[in-house]
């Protein structure tokens, strides 16, 4: 293939890969604190598209994107409320199933209010404008969303390592008992935790919205499945790992596809392939730390 | 709190198992067909007042939007002919999901538990596919309205079709493609999807066959069921660099195809099937669908209509909500099925379903709203016409009719 | 209880079985609709037993139960189809030569894909048995969809995206539900065997069990490798039953369903696991009314339209997951001594009620 092509084709990657990142940071967070995979992340991102559409048919984007943000962060944590804090004490088959049926709640709800007719998410031309560099190709979105998402990182590691939240939250991560014994109130932490997720669903969501316009209620699950693949892939539990894990998959998506075009049928394939491979060869993923179970 | 869960536990199944077989059994409201044993020409008799005619489409799933617009269609024919042989025609309407599981009990459940005599539908091949074989068992004649692949009516004498055929919406496409001066195409189709498949096929033998050469199909690209990132798909077609891109895709795919290829800066024609015909289209990809190039069975603006089309064109707009709305041409064949159906009651006399198919067979020159029907030895409706529209300041337009005569 | 009362009363019970089988299956009873309706049943529960033996009786969180069933499903579709009918149903590109002339009876088919989806899960089963509980469903879930997009992928073998119709359908209903007769007795036999104790002490503690000298991992593959077999047998009668499968119908979520059936009916008994799958299955069609309009007396109740069904199965999960952790039977199992002094209680609850004045 030609080195012009070869550049589109990257630059697909990169793109795809920060959106990937984006939502892995959400599941690799909530990880880490609660050892629980939350399956219902991608639906919420499915739901904060939903609430998009809605609110833009209501009001200036502006607007729009705050209540977007305030909503999903109110699910979130809602969610967490609801269906994850009776669950805390049980064993983490029980937790997961519940993880699976909200998701399974959010997708039929989804379904039954707004129809599987898929309806459009509104433009927004400051991301969706066209932008010809060279013999390049590429929507506004696909510069300014790996740059949010480099920013994001930046501002969570700040988070996590300089303030008291963040050392809550590390504390909580390490070992949840001691925590609660040291006097650091887990409720909030998690809370925070399934805030700070949701928010970063919200953004994701936006701009997902924006590369891939099309909204219906399954939407969120082959992407929130990949995302929390490239959690694992960069160590489920460190966000910088997602970040990474993110990159590599969609990264590695876009490649197989521009190399093996006859290969497209297993793209989604290509990231469960991926799991397995990492799970046997460094469980822990790339980035992360191997801990000890202690008998 | 146990305790009581298992009584209720108990009682509900209790009830449940009770429910099924009591209406399973007895007659709701007097139209249960009494069916003992396995299937054979069942006799639906229905000795009340109502004729039900079911109505099997997706209503949710994939191919949701298209379904629902075809049994809009539908509903609007049976309030304007709401009767026939005397009875009041009631429609019993199922969703198949558009999943071909569900297709085969949904079906099952039209024919055993409303005890249909006829059936309508579906919107989307695969699933029309799926349910044939339940259908030509039961022995109850099935019209489609605008399922378009072959394997829908062959070998299956009891399914028939409104609509014209994908071998024949591929020609018209290559030859549209062909006499615009296209000489290589790009084809993109989903996998999966029988329809995407087979018109996409018959596009290319169609296209090979017409400009005499093997390598005229310079990019042939497979996409997967819920896929939304085409970039990588279409960055090698650009690169291919064809005359046209031919994506026969479903409506949830079709805006992201769109769009996407045009934020890469494809710039060549891009052309779909009959499921493009959908303003859920238009609103998603917005000024990207300018240009875009499509077949379909129905204009409402033709000037040739019939005067059945007429009215059927000034009452479906009203319903619709005004001058301004644009008749999805599934709404219109769904329209037809049933007029077709109900005709063929009219004339067997009864509603046996056997009577019934044979009185469909032997249709001649009926008038519907898209044209004139008689149906072959497959049950296909002999069209030999399709409508060429694209889209133009954010309407579909119409652009030509083509008439293929074979 | 006497013995001699238990067997008696077991006899009773399963010639009213036998008896209420024969009239629905000749037509006496219910309908085409009913039928297809219990036997959906039936082959649900053979699933749901085998992933509860995996999934409750050894602790192995495992979601792969949609692609054991799937290559059960797609053996019998590959195998059984008649000779005549293939060239038609692979009309984009031809069977697999080889395969195109081999047709294997029904049961030949069933025990070749239960076979197959055991081998494979040996082979799966290997490199992840040993990964910890959320790291295993995953893991198992990956699996499950590489084995559908393989399927969705092979053009010439399963007809890919396609799938292959026209498939024998299932006669009489003797065959699911003797099918999962003999399936559940097979799994029952294999849990009071000293295997089964294996498999509930790794559940308990797999690391007091190795320490105690049990082979963590023959065992698992042993309950891994059963669970696959059956549910690919499940999957080969689901086949027969809906007479056409495609790889879509074997998505990952259908693994949900039988996680529902499993919750519901207590992960450690198998009586609750046949129990709910009857009442689930039975659920969600009596649901359907959900998804029509309902008019009360000439007002229409705004609320019902089509997905309600699904909103309320998904809202009856979570109550149950929330609420009823241990399910139905939690860990118990049928006998007659529970059923008399289930009733012996609620009469003697009645009785100390009137009585006392507390």
């Amino acid at each position: 293939m030609s080195f012009d092509t070869f550049l589109q084709h990257l630059t697909n990657g990169i793109s795809l890969g920060s959106l990937f990142a984006l939502i892995a940071i959400g599941y690799t967070m909530v990880y880490g604190i609660l050892r629980l995979i939350n399956f219902a992340h991608g639906d919420i991102v499915m739901m904060s598209s939903y609430f998009m559409i809605y609110f833009m048919s209501a009001m200036p984007w502006y607007a729009a994107i705050l209540l977007v943000i305030i909503s999903t962060v109110l699910l979130g944590v809602l969610i967490e409320r609801v269906a994850y804090k009776p669950l805390r004490e049980a064993s983490r088959m029980s937790i997961m199933i519940s993880a699976i049926g909200v998701s399974y709640l959010l997708e039929n709800l989804a379904n039954y209010i707004f129809t599987g007719v898929p309806k459009g998410y509104p433009d927004m031309p400051v991301l969706t404008k066209g932008l010809h560099i060279g013999s390049l190709s590429v929507q506004s979105a696909s510069i300014v969303i790996p740059i949010i998402t480099i920013l994001i990182l930046v501002l969570l590691i700040n988070l996590i390592n300089h303030t008291k939240t963040g050392m809550a939250m590390r504390a909580v991560a390490k070992d949840y008992e001691t925590a609660s014994l040291m006097g650091i109130q887990i409720n909030r932490v998690i809370a925070v935790t399934f805030a700070i997720g949701s928010l970063l669903a919200a953004i994701g969501s936006i701009f997902w919205g924006a590369r891939y316009p099309s909204v219906y209620p399954l939407m969120g699950v082959m992407p929130g499945l990949k995302c929390f693949i490239a959690a694992v892939l960069g160590g489920i539990g460190s966000i910088p790992g997602a970040v990474l894990g993110g990159f590599l998959l969609g990264m590695g998506e876009t490649m197989l596809v521009a190399f093996f075009p006859t290969l497209t049928g297993y793209r989604d394939a290509f990231a469960f392939i991926v799991l397995i491979i990492i799970l046997l060869v460094k469980p822990t993923g790339i980035l992360g730390e191997k801990t000890t179970d202690k008998v | 709190m146990k305790k009581s869960f298992k009584w209720i536990a108990f009682i509900m199944v209790y009830v449940m198992i009770l429910s099924t077989f009591l209406s399973g059994c007895s007659s709701n409201g007097g139209s249960t067909a009494a069916n003992s044993g396995s299937g054979g020409s069942a006799a639906a008799s229905n000795d009340s007042e109502v004729i039900k005619i079911g109505v099997f489409e997706p209503l949710t799933g994939e191919n949701g939007g298209g379904g629902s617009q075809e049994t809009d269609g539908i509903k609007y024919a049976n309030e304007v002919y709401s009767e026939v042989l005397g009875k009041k025609v009631e429609l019993v309407i199922v969703d198949n999901k558009s999943d071909k599981g569900e297709a085969t009990t949904a079906v099952t459940r039209l024919i055993e538990k409303d005890g249909v005599v006829a059936i309508i539908g579906s919107y989307g091949s695969g699933v029309s596919i799926a349910a044939g074989d339940i259908i030509k068992q039961a022995g109850i004649p099935a019209m489609g309205a605008s399922c378009t692949n072959p394997m829908v009516t062959q070998g299956n004498e009891y399914y028939f079709r409104a609509c014209f055929l994908d071998p024949f919406q591929g020609t018209v496409m290559a030859n549209y493609a062909i006499q615009n001066g296209a000489k290589t195409a790009a084809v993109i189709t989903q996998n999966g999807d029988d329809y995407s498949t087979g018109l996409g096929n018959f596009f290319k033998q169609a296209f090979v066959k017409l400009t005499g050469d093997e390598g005229s199909i310079v990019a042939d690209m497979v996409f997967q069921t819920n896929d939304q990132d085409f970039n990588a798909i279409l960055t090698n077609i650009k690169a291919a660099n064809p005359d046209v891109i031919f994506a026969p895709s479903s409506i949830a795919t079709a805006p992201l195809i769109i769009k996407q290829a045009r934020a890469l800066g494809i710039t060549c024609p891009i052309m779909g099937g009959d499921t493009w015909e959908n303003v859920s289209i238009i609103d998603v990809a917005g000024s990207d669908a300018e240009g875009v190039v499509i077949s379909t069975f129905f204009d409402e603006n033709d000037t040739a209509a019939t005067d059945e089309a007429k009215a059927f064109v000034k009452g479906y707009k009203e319903r619709l909500g005004g001058d301004d709305a644009v008749i999805p041409a599934v709404a219109a064949l769904g329209y037809d099925a049933y007029i077709i159906v109900l005709d063929a009651i009219e004339r067997a006399g009864s509603t046996d379903g056997a009577a019934i198919r044979d009185a469909l067979a032997e249709t001649d020159g009926f008038e519907g709203v898209t044209g004139a029907f008689r149906f072959d030895e497959n049950g296909d409706a002999q069209k030999s016409v399709a409508i060429i529209k694209t889209v133009k300041d954010g309407q579909f337009e119409y652009l030509s009719t083509v008439t293929v005569n074979e | 209880m006497k013995k001699r009362t238990r067997i008696i009363l077991t006899v009773i019970l399963a010639a009213v079985f036998i008896v209420i089988l024969t009239l629905l299956d000749q037509g006496v009873l219910g309908d085409n609709y009913v039928r297809r309706v219990l036997n959906l049943a039936a082959i649900y529960s053979i699933v749901a037993v085998s992933m509860n033996l995996v999934n409750g009786f050894t602790g192995l969180f495992s979601l792969g139960q949609a692609g054991f069933m799937a290559i059960g499903a797609f053996t019998v579709a590959i195998f059984t189809v008649p000779l005549e009918y293939r060239e038609a149903i692979f009309y984009i590109s031809p069977q697999n030569p080889i395969l195109a002339q081999i047709e294997l009876p029904f049961f030949a088919a069933l025990l070749l894909g239960g076979f197959i989806a055991a081998g494979i899960a040996l082979l799966i089963g290997a490199p992840v048995l040993r990964l910890k509980s959320d790291y295993l469903a995953i893991a198992t879930l990956g699996f499950s969809e590489i084995i559908r997009i393989v399927f969705n992928n092979m053009q010439s073998i399963t007809n890919g995206a396609l799938g292959i119709k026209s498939i024998p359908g299932v006669k009489t209903m003797w065959l699911p539900f003797g099918v999962a007769a003999i399936s559940i007795a097979i799994m029952k036999l294999l849990i009071n065997s000293t295997y089964g104790l294996a498999f509930k002490a790794i559940k308990e503690d797999d690391i007091a069990a190795e320490a105690m000298g049990i082979s963590l991992f023959k065992h698992k593959q042993l309950s891994f490798a059963t669970g696959a077999f059956f549910a690919a047998i499940g999957g080969g009668l689901y086949a027969s039953l809906l007479t056409s499968v495609e790889p879509k119908s074997f998505y990952f979520t259908f693994t949900y369903t039988f996680l529902l059936i499993i919750v519901l009916g207590g992960m450690g008994s198998v009586t609750g696991t046949v129990i709910s799958s009857f009442l689930v299955t039975l659920g969600l069609e009596w649901l359907r009314f959900f998804d029509e309009p309902l008019t009360i007396g000439g007002v229409a109740i705004p609320l019902f339209r089509s997905g309600l069904r699904m909103v309320v199965f998904s809202i009856l999960l979570m109550t149950i997951v929330l609420f009823f952790r241990n399910g139905l039977m939690s860990n118990k199992e049928f006998s007659w001594e529970g059923i008399s002094g289930f009733f012996k209680r609620l009469f003697s609850r009645g009785k100390k009620e009137a009585g006392s004045n507390e």
